[in-house]
């Protein structure tokens, strides 16, 4: 066994203890993973140009962007937070745990792609939340608006990994079952995609308990005696 | 039929619009490197696959040497102050909302509707890439419906994103970056060295620390290699498959299924998910790049725990 290509994961690890540029860091520990595991150079360029030519999809989210650039110039934002604010019992809380219940429910009928970061969070969940936690505790501190901005990226994930395990079509259960086929283990999808559910379930019950929870905090702090407002 | 192939020149043609107009701001101190990264990548979306690979990937190192030593900067941009967009909110009112969702209604409509359309027994759009390309149309009838409703034209759009583009900036490469630093990692054996040194430290005898340590190595790797599916083989060949199943005779499809799952909880907690993670940091505008991950990773942490109990309850009925 060749344990030297585990230094390309020391170089990973170092690279971000030291915050060095993330971009740079990766390259580099390709190539020390791949000298370490005997490629040549060239051979490394090869695989680098090889991965990048397939996963050229994962640019395709800047082709949102000029539609949101476009709204956001003409107020969207600002649109979505009135119209939140004018909701009555919408709090930031309900807005993203309601979020959370949707993107599950809907990742794990396949329909990944009705929401996203490009597509929902900056332009409408991320603004509302604002929204939301504004109306009810008036004008928020940068930390606290930046964190709630940080929660509603965090809850779209949360929604998006522990619904569309899941969905039987999904690539993570196609995955599991064809690599047991390749062990000579035969599985029916939907035997994999049931045991996705205990998860899914605690997932959903511990992100929304942190929710509130850190509602709960933004509250006492800035509704609490002589806190600024 | 529409392929992905189209996708990747209309994408192309943006990155190429950006370029230019970043070569001509003459605000940005970095002008010229900024628009030679946006301008090489869009070049990469129209010629990579009929390059030979070393050349691609000479292009990308470039790319993370211009992104890694400062090249990229913010310009200036036409933007309106906060009386005229609270002015406009009020004037458009909700049909604002509309181009915005007309995104993922469209992505579902082709989806979900163009799936079976076929013209001459060749469909209309590629079914291997159904999702992607249906966003690709999804993008262009909401910018279309977001010119009509503001009266702008389709490069004041381009225009107003290079300002939401230059804030993502380099953090827009790293997803692909990190893919392909999984394939030298997958070339260079380093999967198989992590399961052998996991496997070295455990006591083989006892299920339930198996257990943990096939839970935690799922989300270990995960948290090193970005990704849940480039763990999954790894850590269930090395660990999940020969200790648990066949020695222990856990349930096969409730362990994978749970192990995946215990992947994800890494992938909540690492910079390497970036495009879950660094990217929308970015998109946001967030301080810190690191955010997102510090709001959701108690989550991750918790889950992973429960996955383990779960694991063990489930697997071992």
């Amino acid at each position: 066994m060749n344990y030297w290509p585990l230094l390309g994961v020391a170089a990973v690890v170092l690279g971000f203890v030291l915050r060095l540029n993330p971009a740079l860091v990766v390259v580099a520990a390709g190539f020390v993973t791949g000298l370490a595991a005997k490629l040549s150079p060239l051979d490394v360029l090869e695989v680098l140009g090889k991965a990048f030519t397939e996963k050229r999809f994962l640019l395709l989210f800047l082709l949102t962007l000029p539609v949101i650039g476009l709204l956001e110039r003409h107020g969207l934002k600002e649109r979505a937070q009135a119209w939140i604010a004018r909701l009555r019992g919408a709090t930031f809380g309900r807005l993203l745990i309601a979020y959370l219940l949707m993107r599950q429910g809907f990742s794990a009928l396949g329909l990944n792609s009705l929401g996203g970061h490009a597509q929902t969070v900056r332009p409408l969940l991320a603004p509302m939340a604002e929204g939301a936690a504004q109306a009810r505790h008036g004008e928020l501190p940068e930390d606290e608006r930046q964190r709630i901005r940080a929660m509603s990226a965090g809850t779209d994930n949360v929604g998006l990994f522990f619904g569309e395990d899941i969905f039987i079509a999904f690539g993570a259960v196609l995955l599991i079952q064809g690599f047991y086929a390749e062990h000579g283990i035969r599985l029916d999808p939907l035997q994999i995609a049931l045991w996705g559910i205990p998860t899914a379930i605690c997932a959903f019950v511990i992100h929304a308990l942190r929710i509130l929870r850190y509602e709960r905090r933004l509250a006492r702090r800035l509704d609490g005696d002589g806190a600024p407002r | 039929m529409i392929t992905l192939t189209y996708v990747y020149w209309l994408l192309g043609a943006y990155l190429a619009a950006l370029a230019w107009r970043g070569w001509r701001d003459r605000a940005n101190p970095r002008r010229h490197t900024t628009a030679l990264f946006w301008g090489l990548l869009s070049l990469l979306l129209f010629v990579a696959e009929r390059l030979p690979p070393v050349w691609v990937g000479a292009a990308v190192v470039l790319l993370a040497v211009l992104a890694g030593f400062g090249g990229l900067r913010s310009g200036r941009y036409d933007q309106s102050s906060a009386e005229q967009k609270q002015a406009e909110a009020q004037r458009l009112g909700n049909r604002l909302f509309w181009p915005a969702l007309l995104i993922p209604a469209v992505t579902l409509i082709g989806v979900l509707g163009l799936k079976h359309v076929s013209f001459g027994g060749t469909p209309l759009l590629e079914t291997a890439n159904l999702t992607l390309i249906a966003l690709a149309i999804a993008c262009v009838v909401a910018l279309a419906a977001a010119c009509r409703l503001t009266r702008q034209t389709p490069w004041s759009g381009v225009e107003q994103s290079r300002r939401l583009v230059d804030a993502i900036g380099w953090a827009a490469l790293l997803p692909l970056l990190l893919a392909s630093l999984g394939s030298v990692f997958e070339a260079g054996g380093v999967g198989q060295a992590v399961a052998e040194v996991v496997r070295s430290v455990i006591p083989v005898d006892n299920p339930f620390l198996v257990v943990v340590a096939y839970a935690l190595g799922m989300a270990l790797f995960t948290i090193i290699m970005g990704n849940a599916f480039a763990a999954f083989p790894v850590i269930t060949a090395g660990i999940g498959l020969p200790l648990l199943v066949q020695h222990h005779g856990a349930d096969a499809a409730s362990l994978a299924a749970i192990g995946m799952l215990s992947g994800y909880c890494g992938t909540l907690m690492t910079p390497m998910a970036a495009n879950y993670n660094l990217v929308p940091a970015a998109l946001l505008e967030l301080k810190d790049p690191y955010g997102v991950i510090r709001a959701q990773w108690p989550t991750g942490a918790l889950l992973l725990g429960c996955n383990i109990v779960l694991m063990y309850w489930i697997a071992f009925r």
